[in-house]
């Protein structure tokens, strides 16, 4: 084994399977850019956090939108400024570099020291965004015209990722990078996710609403399925409204934190009216565990 | 030899390029797989394997090509007893990974034989005997990178074991699937349309004012195509009584079409089995809710993509014959395939979605006329995988 493999090993608040911290590890070692998919609330963006709280680096966050270009993450030739210091003439436009400003990809490269780069939710964007940063990504470096300039990555940064899956992402891209899925959380997985986020969490409570969750993400009629961070949303808004446990698989209280569309909460309630043997069913199926 | 496992990676469908391979066996020259099967497993997925869509067939491939590992079943009680004692956690170093040989299965379980023959009383920990611990290919709870485990929990777990749990399996995309990946197909029925075609009629603000500074204060205007999309779509739906079984996967499609905003039109009809001279509003297919098809035809222009979903199963005569129609009290004066080829031939961007999967086409009731209906449309199956190959076919017919 060489010394840089393994040394990322997650985070105090963040949990992370051995699956992950190994594509974690892998694309530290091989100099690649990792990309992470999964449902929205699976801590896509915490992991990036964490790789630079467990290795003690700087983060660097460039989030996408669906107007970012690529061309924004080197630099902006802050053309208009320019223009308009020549009409009153009261700066030294003749210098073109006071006029260069680096975006988040071009300051990860100027860095004295490694750092994280995240590169936040990449399908926002338009469909050629990542192709256009095939290269920059590759060489660690990219050319200024206007100054004649090439920055060049003091320190290949690492680079992390994510993704919704809103775009396919193209093929020559996805061909460089490390990927990983991370799957939704198993109740298991989920009840380690919760503790980190709540220590003190009573037992029951926590048991109760694992079984009333797990059961709303079986309902196939929801479309947007709850997610971690809405159920961590959820815990909290139970603990803070003093709801005792055996009342939340009775009322779901506050469900409004965790079904976002009236659909979803119209198509909970056809559920809960046409099929009730079926929850009967299913808390049976529990029981019996 | 390991060239195989690309080979076997390729035949189950997982699209490897030479780039990856390359990078796995830089990784594994880095030493980046240790010599645990499972880190191996990670990497070899982290690196080859880039869509969760294909973890499924990965894992597929993985297991055949490392296959084999496997718990015999009938082992003398008291093994079992043995090995239902508890341990301390092992510390694999270096130094046993080095000393163990990769042991192929049929030697194994020669070895396990013998052992049983030879093996006495409990053992645990050592590295020989069937036992808790240790470093002996046979037992568990031990390590040994490809031994035979007896009972227990998987602690160590072998990748090929993970590999076989398939847990991936809902994430195939040629499964069928839900709204939202309908709506992703959909969505690419998009990217063409957008700065391709039509006259520059949009004020390109920012070229604008690159331009007008470029050229020192003196304005130049830069036009850009409008964003707009311009496709047009025809969903024509089968509601007949064959189609109750795919209710729920056509109201997907449905919504995932109503939802997709970015259509310039969207027109939705309905048919029972075969279009003749009516097309239904509803999906009741009742007549007092119907438009003459010869009105649609007239009315929607031919760069309209059609999707054509049914399961094109009914009886011949209902293709070929007049009169054949399936509703009792109406006739048709023309054959229902002359109205099929009247409706390709109006609009020559058209495809047919077929709720049943492909490789029944040949076998199910419905073969002789889905066969019909093949000649004159492009046939997908109503699957992730189908639904964008038809999205590809009406993207290129133009």
């Amino acid at each position: 084994m060489t010394k840089s493999f393994g040394e990322y090993r997650g985070s105090s608040n963040y949990i992370v399977s051995d699956e992950l911290r190994n594509a974690v590890n892998i694309a530290i070692a091989l100099q690649k850019p990792l990309l992470i998919k999964g449902d929205p609330g699976t801590g896509k963006t915490m992991l990036a956090q964490s790789i630079a709280e467990g290795l003690g680096k700087r983060l660097i966050i460039w989030n996408i939108k669906s107007t970012t270009k690529a061309q924004e993450g080197l630099y902006v030739y802050d053309t208009v400024q320019r223009l308009y210091d020549s009409q009153f003439g009261d700066h030294d436009v003749s210098d073109i570099s006071h006029y260069i400003k680096l975006g988040k990809l071009g300051e990860a490269f100027v860095s004295d020291e490694q750092v994280v780069l995240l590169i936040d939710e990449i399908d926002k964007a338009d469909l050629e965004f990542p192709n256009d940063l095939l290269w920059e990504l590759d060489q660690m470096s990219f050319y200024i015209p206007e100054t004649k300039e090439t920055i060049v990555a003091k320190h290949r940064p690492i680079v992390v990722i994510t993704s919704n899956a809103e775009k396919e992402l193209p093929d020559a891209f996805l061909r460089r990078c490390i990927f990983h899925y991370i799957a939704f959380p198993d109740p298991e997985g989920m009840k380690e996710i919760i503790k980190v986020h709540y220590p003190d969490l009573d037992k029951k409570l926590m048991e109760q609403c694992l079984e009333a969750f797990y059961w709303l993400r079986t309902i196939p009629e929801i479309q947007k399925k709850p997610s971690t961070s809405e159920l961590l949303d959820w815990l909290q808004a139970l603990v803070i409204g003093g709801i005792s446990p055996k009342r939340i698989k009775e009322e779901l209280p506050f469900l409004g934190v965790l079904l976002k569309k009236n659909q979803d909460l119209d198509a909970l309630l056809w559920h809960l009216n046409n099929r009730p043997q079926s929850r009967i069913a299913h808390r049976q199926s529990f029981q019996t565990r | 030899m390991f060239t195989d496992f690309y080979y076997i990676l390729k035949k189950h469908g997982v699209p490897v390029s030479m780039n990856e391979w390359y990078t796995l066996l830089d990784a594994l020259e880095m030493g980046l797989a240790g010599s645990s099967l499972t880190t191996f497993y990670h990497l070899c997925r982290a690196v080859l394997v880039k869509t969760e869509a294909h973890y499924d067939r990965f894992d597929l491939a993985f297991a055949e090509y490392f296959h084999g590992v496997e718990t015999p079943e009938d082992l003398p009680e008291t093994i079992w007893e043995w090995l239902d004692k508890n341990l301390p956690p092992l510390e694999i170093t270096e130094e046993m990974r080095r000393n163990h040989k990769q042991l192929d299965l049929e030697t194994l379980k020669k070895m396990l034989e013998e052992r049983l023959k030879e093996q006495t009383e409990e053992h645990h920990g050592g590295n020989y005997w069937i036992g808790t611990g240790g470093t002996s290919p046979f037992g568990h709870s031990g390590y040994h990178p490809g031994g035979i485990r007896i009972g227990g929990q998987s602690r160590n777990k072998s990748a090929v074991k993970v590999a076989g749990e398939r847990h991936f399996r809902d994430f195939r995309n040629d499964t069928v699937l839900d709204t939202r990946q309908f709506q992703m197909a959909l969505r690419k029925l998009r990217q063409f349309s957008t700065r391709l075609e039509g006259p520059k009629t949009e004020l390109d603000i920012e070229g604008t004012v690159e331009a007008t500074s470029k050229n020192a204060g003196r304005l130049e205007l830069v036009w850009e195509r409008p964003r707009e999309n311009a496709i047009k779509v025809l969903l024509v739906m089968d509601s007949g009584g064959s189609m109750t079984p795919y209710t729920r996967l056509c109201n997907q499609l449905f919504t995932a079409a109503n939802r997709s905003k970015h259509f310039k039109d969207l027109q939705v009809y309905y048919f029972h089995n075969c279009i003749y001279d009516l097309l239904y509003l509803d999906p009741r297919c009742v007549v007092s809710n119907s438009v003459e098809t010869k009105y649609v035809l007239r009315n929607l222009d031919s760069d309209y993509r059609v999707l054509l979903v049914g399961d094109a199963s009914m009886a011949p005569t209902e293709l070929t014959a007049r009169g054949g129609i399936i509703d009792w009290g109406q006739f048709n004066e023309e054959p229902g395939i002359v109205w099929m080829r009247r409706f390709k031939q109006h609009f020559p961007s058209s495809v047919w979605l077929n709720p049943i999967p492909a490789r029944y086409w040949e076998i199910t009731e419905g073969a002789v006329t889905i066969k019909m209906l093949q000649d004159i449309f492009p046939m997908f199956e109503l699957t992730v995988e189908g639904l964008d190959m038809a999205v590809k076919k009406l993207r290129a017919k133009n």
